[in-house]
């Protein structure tokens, strides 16, 4: 009896202990979005998308902050994505069994989870040296080579998705492999593969620390690639850290500006994979 | 049957050099140009780091590993303070996400009423995309002036006077050190590691879980001795790759660890870690070994996450064999 007694005392143990770790985490994470919600939405108004970061002590905007970010994300991602999307169709298609593959997953793994900050001082070395100067352009390539293992490795995923039948179809039909490759497949996979693009944005949108020592900052309005640019991220690294509350407060709405694009980005990333699921099912 | 057909689609792929055509020849190697880029770029980076770092390496040979010394002004420069920094705030985070993510994870496949489930395992995976500066922030702001002036007090009281541990929990309640930052990683890679633990448990055959729970097995040893053991490999890599996250992660440490070049016995003491000091003198080092000495620090912190991922991914896919059997 006395077994049943204590087995029982364990499951219940173990039952109590599993709950309470979920509302720990959830409200230590619900916690987070909650003060970022109260503080950020305080600072909401015209001025964070019409003015520029101001000097310490007055009040200003985002504006060079988030155009620099935008411009950085874009070029970062307009020259990732081909690249990535390429490799990604060699390992599914052209390469699957190719010796190049399997070393090249590896590297894909290892670069999805490798320290951004490193990511920041190779760019530096290659680029920021070389160049003599910071600039946007070794912020964009920073961010960009974040994003290609994000790319290859949801492009290999999706068009292994992609029934073997359909390819035996059209190659049945004498198409040659390249147009099996990018007529049907890719069409079958879009969804996915635009998701894992979307999915990629979202990580490098809130990322710091490859920026640094890339793109440093600029605290006006500049359009110029060749030279530093403002980007949220650092820009609230600054003015969380200062002691002024004007750029308190900025941080703030910057650091929810980032958070609800994130999040927004994932949930649409999301909604879209779960079409292609659909249909995939569906066939 | 798959892997049949994936042979007979390569053999048709062989078959067109008959009718040479140049698409597929273009298409081949542009995709293979654009593997040969990704697959050379770890060992570029690596590389790169190696010859910025080479000058600190050749000036302290491998006291630059066990050096306590951190001094721009008389360029003596070492790796110990700031490596044990990232360990020891590694450990804390693991410490204490390990058992909270193993409780999600259970709660989400054996607990949770199933119109629960999808909701609460999104809402997981969505908060382990938030960037890591907001985690940052939020410590800086909100974690560590409450812990300073609620928790850590308490800490030193209780905790303080005992014998061994005491010694963990001494000295002022800054609220902002190594504690704190451990805390902050624990938070952020909570999500993280329990979002693979939780894929990891769902690959576990339910004939197998159905056969203990039919033996009468109570459901915290259905987990413990069907699941775990069953999982084992996963498990581990998941918790590898929260780990080498934790390791490697710069803003949500930079803002609560308190950047100073010191080791203390006591967790509540300030200290750094190796991306937090690259992230806050990087861009005001001043000469050369200065800046190799930084570089040099990151080429390590890349080894040791680089080894730390490795594991991961073996683990992982160890579990991946096992499940396609």
């Amino acid at each position: 009896m006395e077994l049943y007694a204590r087995r029982k005392f364990a499951n219940r143990l173990s039952a109590v202990g599993a709950v309470a770790a979920t509302g720990i985490g959830l409200c230590a994470l619900g916690l987070i979005l909650a003060t970022l919600l109260i503080q950020g939405v305080a600072g909401v108004n015209f001025d964070v998308f019409t003015r520029m970061t101001p000097p310490p002590g007055s009040a200003g905007g985002l504006l060079n902050a988030i155009l620099g970010s935008a411009i950085m994300t874009l070029v970062g991602t307009l020259v990732a994505t081909p690249i990535g999307i390429l490799a990604g169709t060699f390992l599914a298609e052209f390469g699957r069994y190719s010796r190049i593959a399997a070393p090249t997953r590896f590297v894909v793994d290892i670069l999805l989870s490798a320290p951004s900050i490193v990511i920041g001082l190779f760019v530096y070395e290659v680029m920021v040296i070389s160049m003599g100067h910071f600039s946007a352009w070794a912020g964009a390539l920073a961010l960009g080579i974040i994003v290609i293992p994000v790319v290859v490795r949801t492009t290999e995923e999706m068009l292994r998705l992609v029934p073997d039948s359909l390819r035996e179809a059209a190659v049945g039909l004498g198409a040659p492999r390249w147009k099996v490759v990018f007529l049907i497949c890719y069409r079958a996979a879009q969804q996915g593969m635009v998701t894992g693009v979307l999915l990629a944005i979202a990580r490098i949108s809130g990322e710091t620390a490859p920026l640094l020592f890339t793109a440093l900052n600029n605290q006006f309005w500049s359009t110029d690639l060749n030279a530093p640019m403002a980007n949220l991220p650092v820009v609230i690294f600054q003015f969380a850290m200062s002691p002024y509350n004007d750029w308190r407060q900025l941080a703030w709405t910057g650091a929810l500006l980032i958070t609800a694009f994130v999040l927004g980005l994932n949930v649409f990333a999301r909604i879209l994979s779960g079409l292609q699921t659909r249909q995939q099912r569906w066939k | 049957m798959a892997k049949q057909s994936t042979d007979l689609a390569g053999m048709i792929v062989a078959a067109p050099v008959k009718r040479a055509d140049i698409g597929d020849a273009v298409a081949r190697a542009a995709t293979w140009i654009a593997t040969v880029i990704v697959l050379i770029l770890l060992a570029a980076i690596l590389v790169s780091l190696a010859i910025g770092g080479r000058q600190a390496f050749a000036k302290f040979g491998f006291g630059f590993l066990t050096s306590v010394s951190w001094n721009p002004v008389t360029e003596e420069f070492g790796a110990f303070v700031p490596i044990y920094g990232t360990i020891v705030t590694s450990i804390v985070a693991m410490a204490v996400g390990i058992p909270v993510s193993f409780g999600i994870a259970m709660f989400l496949t054996e607990l949770c009423p199933s119109w629960l489930k999808r909701p609460l395992g999104t809402a997981i995976e969505l908060l382990a995309g938030i960037p890591s500066i907001i985690y940052g922030m939020w410590g800086l702001l909100v974690l560590a002036p409450f812990l300073g002036n609620n928790v850590y007090p308490w800490l030193i009281d209780v905790l303080g006077p005992l014998p061994l541990i005491g010694a963990l929990f001494e000295g002022p309640p800054f609220g902002i050190g190594i504690l704190t930052a451990g805390l902050i990683l624990a938070i952020m890679v909570l999500p993280f590691i329990a979002a693979v633990i939780r894929d990891v448990f769902e690959t576990v055959p339910p004939m197998l879980k159905e056969s203990a729970y039919g033996l009468g097995a109570t459901r915290w040893e259905v987990v413990w001795n069907v699941v775990l053991p069953y999982t084992r490999a996963g498990v581990i890599g998941g918790v590898m790759l929260g780990l080498g996250r934790a390791l490697g992660e710069t803003m949500a440490v930079t803002f609560v660890i308190g950047n100073a070049h010191q080791i203390s016995a006591s967790l509540l003491g300030p200290g750094n870690t190796i991306s937090s000091t690259l992230a806050n003198e990087f861009t005001e080092a001043v000469g050369d070994l200065y800046v190799s000495s930084l570089i040099a620090l990151g080429l390590i912190l890349f080894v040791i996450t680089f080894i730390v991922l490795s594991i991961a991914k073996f683990m992982l896919s160890r579990l991946e064999l096992r499940a396609g059997r």
